[in-house]
């Protein structure tokens, strides 16, 4: 951390978006995690995300619960919407914030303790249930607030810094996730911005439940010898699958690709996911043949980063309550309570 | 790439580019930090090893350091008018405040060694040169055609600029090193002075002839024109104490400035310059140009003096032809007359201040010293030394017309050149500089200087209000900045002297660097070749006169690139480094003068 605010002056040839807003218009105040902190890239990441979007700041609701990670919204995107929840339960404060105004764009931003250990029922219910957000998992392994205790995504046989062996099996949140219906699943590398960016547009973008499982070394406690979460484990065992070229709908398509090796998904708002393949023999359109690949490649000891399942036409919570369109928030008297002869009909029809 | 070499140097050395712009090399982050700290006598005490003359200077360098400041680059496209560090200004604040300095000037030497060198004239480069070797045990003699020392700082500049006060301080530090001053001597022969057996003659004599417009009237109006630099010593001498009402002064340069604004204070009530180019492409400082606007003064552009006109020897006016610029395909600019008729403007008195020129009458040119078709001496623009090898020369006489602060640099560099000369050493063997870098880091978020970046514009020296400025020519206009708006600009200063240090080998590429970089300087990229890596940084490196900063024998095998040019310098890179592989290290860059550090055998300078 540091005692000073990061300086106002920005390059002289930064760039402005769509709106007019350079990328330092996305940030927050400055991080008072350790340095070094993959965090710290995965907010830069989201930044980056935001200010390619042209997103405007003041629609966006993020909501975090407690942990290293929760800390973050903190340090980007200080003109949007923010909530710090109670310790596993951003996901249902985030499930009501949407049902009341479907209109914001929803990030949910937590750690591994924080979905994995306290909070892994709600995260499992807001997935099944397609709740319309972006879930970034901050997954670093450890309890690093509480000096780096194993958490539960930590693999088994994994080291602590101390030397101590983790017994317990490590939870996939990736796998929890495409087993429980998310229709956007991807995981990521705080130290590969290149992959991270696109996918927290393609994320942001989507229309319904997408979550990033992104691998977040925790250089206090996290980044030693026998560590399965360090900076040198990560480089040396990360398979990438493919890459994402998000092309939003006022952007013009410009790189060809040899055909076969591209997948293309059109999504509710016009935008497009362009798949670049990596890996031959991998499919981003099955979810059962992402988990199997997955998990056959984890025996292996090799972590899969990309987008790892997309859904074409996914659909979100609103669609299956039918909702109406018009975001509840903004419903008035007129419409909410349609009168004592509305009543007396709808009484009647029950009986 | 190559990977950087920090051992070089010079390249620590041209990152802090006010310094490195500087003639002379005076460490101007060091002596500003100084400043901010109230150390006003050791902020004056850096400056006058450097340069001799810091409050003849902050009030009227040239200042090449400040078009070269960072702080101009790093404030384009936001905010105000991007604008560098008062620099000049807050030297000028050292001098002002420093106390009494006596006790840290060197003392004449103990022991004489010796030899024997003379300066002709006694000006900014001759004095330096004096400074250098009178210490060192060196017989200085100065040959000065006026009664008092100083040269052109004495004869050319107003006293609304330069109170007489500072310079016979200033030359006084000088002349006290027991230096034998010889005034009222003009030097009529260099013949006869190297008859007089001297080791060395330094030749300083500057660039004494005001160029003259030859045009119809010149003549038989002369009572009313004046050469501008004869004028201004005129003026300064007190041999002129008024001017007609109308007037015009010819020319844009730093010379025309100074008579426009002397007229004014001489009872011209209607003065006007008039140029040949246009406002931008005057040769005259743009500060310059604007106290001399803020004093009431119209500059009118684009007019070419056809002819004096006077009625029976008395000037009534000038005409002039309206002329455009116009560019040839190569880019060089022609003054094409517009075909509009003449232009009259009616004056009392005009004041020629279209340049000026060297001579030098007094030496013979069989004397061994050669001069080129343009009559300038034949040097080694680096030794200074001419043709006859005890002859070496500095300032306006060397290379044409500069300013005081190229004449200070000359004079080091001639000094080196003597003192090499005399003990029979190869004087194109140049001493390197002393470079000393000191981690700056004092806890975990802590540094010994003060890192925080203020958005503060440049704050404005204040000035004596006009009605009273312009009663009297020895008022002098500027105030300085006092101790509190000295600090405040300090603070602008990003301290480009504290480097970014980088050692790959501790680096993890945890990226922490990469995304704290308020400039985005830096990168961790594929390794390519130099023009390519520039344009694909996070932030293209397009100021190719920067350079790039390359670390290799990263574990990814990339490097790391950080583009230097607006690089803040604000250590937010070191504090989030969790491995300590970026430092903030300070370079402290001295040149080596005059003395035992410059001659065979020195051992390397260390900084204490």
């Amino acid at each position: 951390m540091t005692y000073l605010a990061k300086p106002k002056l920005h390059h002289p040839d930064l760039p402005a978006n769509a709106l007019g807003f350079t990328r330092r218009d996305y940030e927050g105040t400055i991080s008072t995690l350790c340095a070094g902190c993959g965090h710290d890239s995965i907010s830069a990441a989201i930044i980056q995300a935001c200010w390619e979007l042209a997103i405007q700041p003041h629609r966006v609701a993020k909501l975090s619960g407690i942990g290293c990670s929760s800390k973050t919204p903190t340090y980007f995107l200080d003109k949007s919407h923010g909530f710090n929840s109670v310790h596993g339960r951003m996901p249902s404060v985030l499930t009501g914030a949407n049902l009341a105004n479907r209109d914001l764009i929803y990030l949910g931003v937590s750690g591994d303790g924080d979905s994995a250990s306290i909070g892994l029922g709600q995260f499992a219910h807001s997935m099944r249930r397609g709740v319309n957000m972006t879930y970034i998992v901050e997954n670093n392994g450890v309890y690093g607030l509480t000096k780096g205790q194993f958490s539960a995504t930590a693999d088994r046989g994994s080291k602590s810094k101390r030397g101590a062996v983790n017994t317990d099996e490590g939870i996939d949140l990736a796998i929890l996730a495409l087993q429980l219906g998310a229709t956007f699943v991807a995981r990521s590398f705080s130290g590969d911005k290149e992959q991270l960016v696109p996918l927290i547009k393609g994320a942001l973008t989507h229309p319904g439940a997408a979550f990033i499982d992104v691998v977040s070394p925790c250089v206090a406690f996290n980044n030693h010898e026998g560590s399965t979460r360090s900076y040198d484990y990560v480089r040396n065992h990360n398979e990438a699958v493919n890459r994402l070229d998000v092309i939003t709908v006022h952007r013009e398509i410009t790189a060809e690709y040899p055909p076969g090796s591209v997948q293309e998904v059109r999504q509710h708002d016009g935008s497009l996911l362009r798949l670049r393949k990596l890996s031959e023999d991998y499919d981003s359109s099955s979810r059962i043949s992402a988990m199997s690949y997955v998990q056959s490649r984890y025996a292996h000891g090799e972590i899969v980063t990309g987008l790892l399942y997309v859904e074409p036409g996914a659909g979100d919570l609103h669609e299956s309550l039918g909702t109406v369109d018009r975001p509840l928030n903004e419903l008035g008297e007129k419409e909410l309570c349609p009168g004592s002869a509305a009543l007396a009909k709808f009484n009647a029809s029950l009986r | 790439m190559k990977p950087t070499d920090i051992g070089t140097p010079d390249y620590f050395h041209k990152v802090v580019d006010c310094q490195w712009a500087c003639p002379a090399h005076t460490p101007v982050p060091e002596y500003i930090r100084l400043i901010a700290q109230g150390r006003y006598a050791d902020a004056y005490m850096i400056n006058w090893t450097s340069n001799v003359f810091p409050g003849i200077l902050g009030r009227t360098c040239d200042r090449p350091c400040e078009p070269a400041c960072r702080r101009g680059r790093v404030e384009e496209n936001q905010g105000e008018k991007p604008e560098p560090v008062a620099i000049c200004r807050l030297k000028r604040v050292a001098a002002d405040y420093k106390g009494d300095v006596k006790s840290r000037l060197p003392r004449p030497a103990a022991k004489k060694n010796g030899k024997r060198v003379a300066c002709v004239g006694g000006g900014p480069a001759s004095l330096t040169v004096a400074r250098d070797l009178a210490p060192l045990g060196y017989h200085v003699t100065i040959f000065e055609a006026d009664q008092r020392a100083g040269g052109m700082i004495r004869t050319q500049i107003p006293k609304f600029r330069l109170p007489e006060s500072v310079i016979d301080e200033e030359v006084g530090y000088v002349l006290d090193l027991d230096v034998d001053f010889r005034p009222n001597h003009r030097v009529e022969s260099l013949k006869e002075l190297l008859g007089h057996g001297y080791d060395a003659v330094f030749v300083g004599s500057g660039a004494p002839r005001g160029r003259d417009l030859d045009v119809p009237g010149r003549e038989e109006a002369a009572k009313h024109i004046h050469v501008g630099i004869e004028w201004l010593a005129s003026v300064s001498f007190g041999h002129i104490t008024k001017v007609g009402r109308r007037v015009i002064v010819l020319g844009g340069g730093n010379t025309a400035m100074d008579c426009c604004r002397s007229a004014r204070r001489l009872g011209g009530e209607d003065v006007k310059v008039i140029v040949r180019s246009g406002y931008e492409e005057m040769k005259a400082s743009p500060w310059e140009k604007e106290d001399a606007v803020h004093e009431g003064i119209p500059i009118l552009n684009f007019l070419v003096p056809k002819a004096f006109v006077h009625e029976q020897g008395r000037l009534t006016g000038m005409t002039f032809e309206k002329v455009q610029a116009v560019y040839d395909d190569k880019g060089r600019r022609s003054l094409v007359p517009t075909g509009e008729p003449e232009q009259h403007f009616e004056c009392d008195e005009v004041l020629v201040a279209v340049g000026q020129e060297n001579a030098f009458p007094w030496i013979e040119r069989d004397t061994g010293v050669e001069f080129d078709k343009w009559g300038m001496p034949v040097l080694d623009p680096k030794t200074l030394q001419s043709t006859l090898p005890s002859v070496f020369f500095g300032g306006d006489a060397a290379l044409g017309p500069k300013n005081i602060i190229w004449a200070v640099a000359h004079g080091h560099d001639a000094a080196i050149s003597i003192d090499r000369f005399c003990r029979g050493e190869d004087v194109a063997v140049r001493p390197p500089a002393l470079m000393n870098l000191v981690s700056q880091k004092m806890g975990i978020h802590e540094w010994i200087y003060d890192n925080q970046i203020v958005p503060d514009a440049r704050n404005r020296v204040p000035l004596k209000e006009l009605t009273i400025a312009l009663k009297d020519i020895r008022q002098e206009v500027e105030l300085g900045f006092d101790p509190e708006l000295a600090w405040k600009e300090a603070q602008r200063c990003l301290n480009c002297d504290v480097q970014t240090v980088f050692v790959p080998k501790l680096c993890i590429e945890c990226d922490a660097c990469v995304d704290i970089c308020p400039m985005d300087c830096i990168t961790f990229t594929a390794d390519g070749e130099e023009a390519e890596v520039r344009a694909r940084l996070n932030a293209p490196a397009r100021n190719p006169a920067q350079d790039l900063y390359v670390g290799a024998g990263l574990k990814t095998g990339r490097i790391m690139a950080k583009d230097e040019d607006v690089c803040l310098h604000c250590g937010m890179c070191a504090e989030r480094c969790p491995t300590g592989a970026w430092d903030m290290q300070k370079s402290f860059i001295e040149m080596t003068h005059a003395g035992p550090g410059c001659r065979e055998g020195a051992a390397p300078r260390k900084a204490a």
